[in-house]
C-alpha cells in the first residue's frame, strides 16, 4: 500500500467516524443520567433532514446545523417528558421516536426541495474539508487528520472536555450519580429529573449534529434514510465503550475503518457482490457487542449507569 | 404550580379504553397541523385517505391485505415483548420467511408433488423466520447480549440478504431487468378469497387463536407472562429463562417468517423489493396500541393498514408523501405512551404554595 492510499483510507476512516462519535456521544450523556434513548436513528433522519433544508432555503450551512441541533434537542424533550414525567416505557418511547422520526424525514425530503418537491438530487451548502497549517505537515497523521471538515475539528476539542466534565468536574460527578443511584442522589440534593431532562436534551442535540454532519459533510446530500442504522450503531457503541468518551471516539473510528474497507473494496472492483459489502459494519456490530458483553457482571463491571432504563418516582422508593 | 402523581390501588378500567381513543384524536389533530404546515388541506387529506381505505370494496379489501402481515409480525413481537424480550427483528425474520418460501416456489416445487408445494413454503418460511429469531435469541440466553441491537442489525442484513438475491443469482432472465425474481408457479400462489385478501388472513387468525390459547389458557403463557412481570418470583417458582426465551423467539420469528411467505406467495407471486416494507417495525406500534392482546393486535393491525393504504391513497390522488402514515402512527404511538400513565396514576396538580412539606422541595 502507498502512502496516499493509506491518507486516503484513514481520512475516510475519521470522515465516516465523526457522526458516529457525535451521536455516541449523545447517546452516553443520556445513558450516564439513567435514560436510555433509542431514538437516536430518528433524531438523526430528522437532524440530516432539517439541515440540509435549512442550508438549501437559507443558503448558510450554519443556520442548517443550528436548526439540526435545535431540533434535536426537541424531538429528545419530547422523549424526556414521556419517560421522566409521564413514566412511559424508555424502550418503548425511543422506538416511536425512531419510528416517528423515520417517516417525518421521509415525508419533509420528499416536500422541502423548491416548491414543494423532493430533496433528492438538490446541492446545498455544505462544511468542506480544510487543512490546518503546521499540524497538516505531521507525516501521515498529518493530512488524514488535519484535512477535515469543521465539525471534525470541533469534535476534537469536544472530546477531552466531555471527558474532563464527567470525570472531573462537580456536575459529572452529579451526573454519574443520577445515572447509578437516583435515590442516593436524590437524597444528596441532586434534582434527578432536572439533570435527566437536562442530559437527555443535551444528548439530542449532538445527535441531531450527527445527522447534520452525514447530510453536510460526509455524505453531502439527502436520501432517504440516510443514516441506514447509524444511529442504532451508535448504541452498540455506548456499550463498547463502556460509557467512557475517549473509548467512544476509538469505537467510531473502528467502524469508520469498516466503511473506508468497505469503500475501497468497492472502488478497488472487488468480486464480492455491493450487498456483502454492505453488511459489513452491521454484522461487525453483532460481533463487537457478542464480544463485549460477556455476562451481566462483566457489563456492571463495564460500569454501566446501574439505574439505566429506570424511571425515577420518588414515592416508590424502596 | 407542579404536577404529582399518586399510585392508583387499582388500574382505572376507564382509561383503557379512553386514553387510546384521545390519543387517536390528539394525534389526528398534530398531523393536520402537519400538513397545514406544508401547505396541505387537512380536511380534504384525512377525507382522500378514509375513503382510499375504508369507501368500497377494493379499498376494504386492499386494507385487509395489507392488514395480514401485520397481524402476523405484530403477534410474533406481541409474544417476545410479553416476557420483555425486545425482539425488533420482526423485520428480518420476515425476510427470511419470504427467501426460504420462494426458494421452495422457485427451486423445489418441481421436485414436489403439486398439493405440497404451500404447506412446503409454510414450513420452510416459518422455519427461517424462527432460525433468524433464535439468532439473537441464544446470544441473550447464554450472553447477554442485548437483543434490541442483535435483531436489529439481523434486521439491515436479511433486507441486504433479500436484495443480494433478487438483484444478483435469483433475478429473473426474462424480467427486461426489472428487479425481482421469476414469478412462481402457479401451485406455489396461495389462493385469494375476495379481492386480492389471500389465504394468509386464516393463518393470521389461527395464529391469534394459538397465542390466545398459549397466553390465557396454558401453563407456558402463564410462565411468560410471569417472567415479563416478575422475572425474579419467575426464578423462585423454578421456571428457566433461558429455555422459555429461546422458545418463545422461535414461535415469534416463526410468526414473522409466516408472515413473509404470505406476502411473496399471496401478494407478490416473486421475491421482490417490497418485501421488506417496514411491517416489522409498524408491528412494534401494533402490539404496544393493543396491549399485547391477541385479539387486539387483529383490530389494531387493520386500523394501521387503514392508515398505510389511506397513506399510499393521499400519494396517488394529492401526490402528498406516503410517509404521512408512518408520522400519523408514531404521533399516536407518544400520545398512547403519555396518556398510559393515568391507567396507574392519579394525577394531581398542585399550586406551589401548598408543597410546603420538605419532603417536595427538590421534585
Amino acid at each position: 500500500m502507498t502512502e496516499t492510499m493509506i491518507i486516503s483510507l484513514l481520512t475516510i476512516t475519521v470522515r465516516a467516524g465523526v457522526s458516529l462519535l457525535y451521536a455516541t456521544l449523545g447517546e452516553i450523556f443520556t445513558e450516564r443520567s439513567g435514560v436510555l434513548n433509542l431514538g437516536v436513528e430518528g433524531i438523526m433522519l430528522m437532524g440530516a433532514a432539517t439541515a440540509f433544508a435549512v442550508a438549501y432555503h437559507s443558503n448558510s450551512a450554519w443556520l442548517g446545523l443550528a436548526v439540526a441541533g435545535l431540533v434535536g434537542m426537541l424531538l429528545s424533550a419530547i422523549h424526556a417528558f414521556l419517560t421522566v414525567t409521564m413514566q412511559a416505557d424508555q424502550v418503548v418511547s425511543g422506538l416511536a421516536l425512531t419510528l416517528f422520526g423515520t417517516g417525518l424525514s421521509s415525508f419533509m425530503g420528499q416536500r422541502l426541495g423548491p416548491g414543494g418537491t423532493t430533496m433528492v438530487g438538490l446541492q446545498a451548502p455544505t462544511f468542506q474539508r480544510f487543512s490546518i497549517p503546521l499540524l497538516e505537515k505531521i507525516p501521515i497523521l498529518g493530512p488524514s487528520l488535519f484535512n477535515q471538515d469543521i465539525l471534525a475539528y470541533i469534535l476534537y476539542l469536544l472530546l477531552p472536555a466531555l471527558w474532563f466534565f464527567l470525570y472531573k468536574t462537580q456536575p459529572g460527578l452529579h451526573l454519574r450519580a443520577v445515572g447509578d443511584n437516583p435515590t442516593a442522589a436524590d437524597v444528596l440534593g441532586i434534582q434527578v429529573k432536572r439533570s435527566r431532562y437536562l442530559y437527555t436534551v443535551f444528548g439530542g442535540f449532538l445527535m441531531g449534529v450527527a445527522g447534520a454532519h452525514l447530510s453536510m459533510a460526509y455524505l453531502q446530500g439527502w436520501a432517504m434514510n440516510i443514516t441506514g442504522g447509524r444511529g442504532w450503531i451508535a448504541i452498540a457503541l455506548v456499550i463498547f465503550a463502556t460509557w467512557d468518551p475517549f473509548r467512544a471516539a476509538v469505537g467510531a473510528l473502528l467502524f469508520g475503518g469498516i466503511n473506508a474497507l468497505q469503500f475501497r473494496l468497492q472502488a478497488a472492483g472487488t468480486e464480492i457482490p455491493a450487498p456483502f459489502l454492505n453488511m459489513m459494519p452491521y454484522f461487525f456490530t453483532i460481533l463487537v457487542l457478542v464480544f463485549i458483553t460477556w455476562g451481566e457482571s462483566f457489563r456492571k463491571r463495564l460500569g454501566a449507569p446501574a439505574a439505566l432504563g429506570n424511571p425515577y418516582i420518588r414515592e416508590d422508593k424502596k | 404550580m407542579k404536577i404529582k402523581f399518586e399510585r392508583r390501588l387499582k388500574e382505572a378500567k376507564w382509561a383503557v379504553f379512553v386514553v387510546p381513543i384521545v390519543s387517536f384524536i390528539l394525534a389526528l389533530g398534530f398531523g393536520g397541523l402537519l400538513l397545514l404546515a406544508f401547505g396541505i388541506n387537512p380536511v380534504k387529506a384525512f377525507q382522500v385517505m378514509i375513503q382510499g381505505s375504508l369507501g368500497g370494496r377494493y379499498a376494504i379489501t386492499e386494507t385487509v391485505v395489507k392488514a395480514i402481515p401485520l397481524m402476523l409480525t405484530g403477534l410474533g413481537v406481541s409474544v417476545a415483548f410479553r416476557m420483555l424480550f425486545w425482539n425488533i427483528g420482526a423485520e428480518g425474520q420476515l425476510a427470511l420467511g419470504g427467501i426460504a418460501a420462494s426458494y421452495v416456489a422457485l427451486f423445489l416445487s418441481d421436485s414436489l408433488p403439486n398439493f405440497l408445494t404451500l404447506p412446503m413454503m409454510v414450513i420452510f418460511g416459518m422455519a427461517a423466520g424462527a432460525i433468524w429469531a433464535l439468532i439473537p435469541a441464544l446470544l441473550k440466553a447464554y450472553l447477554n447480549v442485548n437483543e434490541i441491537l442483535t435483531t436489529l442489525m439481523m434486521n439491515y442484513i436479511a433486507i441486504l440478504m433479500v436484495e443480494y438475491l433478487y438483484l444478483g443469482p435469483w433475478r429473473d432472465p426474462d424480467g427486461y431487468g426489472f428487479p425481482g425474481s421469476a414469478p412462481f408457479p402457479d401451485e406455489a400462489i396461495l389462493p385469494r378469497l375476495i379481492g386480492r385478501v389471500h389465504l394468509g388472513i386464516v393463518f393470521a387468525l389461527i395464529a391469534a387463536f394459538i397465542i390466545w390459547l398459549i397466553m390465557s389458557r396454558m401453563r407456558w403463557g402463564y410462565e411468560i407472562r410471569l417472567i415479563g412481570e416478575n422475572p425474579r418470583a419467575a426464578k423462585y417458582a423454578g421456571i428457566s429463562t433461558t429455555k422459555n426465551m429461546i422458545l418463545v423467539m422461535l414461535l415469534s420469528g416463526a410468526l414473522s417468517g409466516l408472515a413473509g411467505m404470505a406476502e411473496v406467495s399471496g401478494i407478490a407471486h416473486r421475491l421482490y423489493q417490497g418485501l421488506t416494507a417496514g411491517y416489522g417495525y409498524t408491528a412494534i406500534i401494533v402490539s404496544w396500541l393493543a396491549s399485547l392482546n391477541p385479539w387486539a393486535v387483529l383490530f389494531v393491525s387493520l386500523f394501521m393498514a387503514a392508515l398505510t393504504v389511506g397513506g399510499d391513497q393521499l400519494q396517488v390522488a394529492m401526490g402528498i408523501p406516503a410517509a404521512v402514515a408512518l408520522v400519523l402512527q408514531g404521533a399516536i404511538l407518544f400520545f398512547v405512551l403519555g396518556g398510559w400513565v393515568f391507567i396507574n396514576y392519579r394525577v394531581r396538580i398542585i399550586r406551589t404554595t401548598e408543597a410546603t412539606q420538605v419532603g417536595e422541595l427538590h421534585d
